[in-house]
């Protein structure tokens, strides 16, 4: 494929603490791969599991979207704007850390593991006020057809941050085909993240945790070539 | 062999703790805060540093006049915008500044 990149699930970074088991799409704390630093505004992509009652420690962020998704378990938030909430599956939250904020994500059970993905993507303003959000989703929308999880806009569909970037994510049957239309053509590329299962792209076939870049398009074709559920990240290209 | 000098300016306090302890980490690297812009020229006044990170909350106006006050008397200092306060980028944005520089 053109204008694309391919980032297979085994040639990520890893990095096992024994608590967190963390997979790292792009360069992250100490994996740091110059083939692999973003891709457009999109920074990090961290599939990260939490062993029972573990969890990050309160610690800063400031300049950055934060997005968490969880895929598996519950998620216990608490922020040094007085949020204290717990992000379920079917749930996704975001975090403009903008001028400054502190945070703690821990696993909300002491028996069982939390998985979720943990994605930054650079901000289109520097400096803002810190905010929180998160929202529950429906999950029957998004079977066998796209369901927009984040927008730039409050007042769209799903959760919105600083920055002109589109997520989707649905879940499909065997054989089932979507095209997504991107929202700017002029200035975004769109990452696919196979969450499970696999699908081809515009000809290029993926499996599970694999991920895919795809610039100078206006659209893409994604067909489930077993049962499979994605994310579309539609990103600015530049920033 | 010399270490690697990095001038960290920000406003947040607590995040600079941070991130100056992150730098210090690495052996090869030494850590330097300034939180006020007198700060900052003080600090690049008083030591030859090989990279100069600008960190969260400072103004446009602040960030013009630090970047032409350090240009002007280091014309090839590198200076580089941290994101995301923490020890997740950090390591990789320093690679990435070296990588651009001879040193």
């Amino acid at each position: 494929m053109a204008n694309s990149i391919l980032h297979k699930a085994e040639n990520r970074g890893h990095a096992n603490h024994g608590w967190l088991d963390s997979y790292h799409t792009f360069s992250f704390g100490s994996y740091y791969n110059p083939q692999a630093m973003n891709f457009g505004a999109l920074r990090v992509l961290n599939d990260d599991t939490v062993s029972g009652g573990m969890g990050f420690g309160r610690h800063p962020h400031d300049n950055m979207e934060i997005i968490s998704i969880p895929l598996e378990g519950d998620l216990e938030h608490q922020d040094s704007m007085g949020n204290k909430a717990i992000i379920r599956k079917g749930d996704i939250q975001a975090m403009s850390a903008g001028t400054g904020i502190y945070h703690s994500e821990k696993n909300a059970h002491e028996n069982e593991r939390v998985k979720f993905l943990q994605i930054w993507i650079y901000p289109n303003q520097k400096n803002v006020e810190p905010r929180y959000d998160q929202l529950t989703l429906n999950l029957a929308d998004r079977h066998n057809r796209l369901q927009q999880v984040l927008s730039p806009n409050a007042d769209d569909e799903g959760i919105w941050i600083y920055q002109n970037a589109w997520f989707h994510m649905g879940k499909f049957d065997q054989g089932k085909s979507v095209t997504y239309n991107l929202k700017d053509t002029a200035q975004s590329g769109v990452y696919t993240f196979v969450l499970s299962g696999d699908v081809t792209i515009d000809g290029q076939k993926l499996g599970t945790r694999d991920g895919l870049g795809s610039w100078d398009i206006s659209s893409l074709e994604i067909t489930a070539d077993t049962e499979a559920e994605f994310l579309l990240m539609e990103i600015p290209m530049t920033f | 062999m010399e270490k690697l000098k990095i001038l960290a300016i920000g406003r947040h306090p607590e995040i600079m703790q941070t991130v100056i302890r992150l730098i210090n980490n690495n052996p090869e690297w030494n850590g330097t805060a300034a939180i006020t812009d007198k700060e900052a020229v003080q600090a690049f006044d008083h030591e030859v540093f090989d990279l100069v990170m600008l960190c969260s909350g400072i103004e446009p106006e602040s960030e013009e006049n630090l970047r032409a006050y350090f240009t002007a008397h280091r014309p090839a200092v590198k200076i580089i915008q941290h994101y995301g306060g923490g020890s997740g980028l950090l390591i990789a944005e320093i690679y990435e500044a070296l990588k651009e520089q001879p040193h």
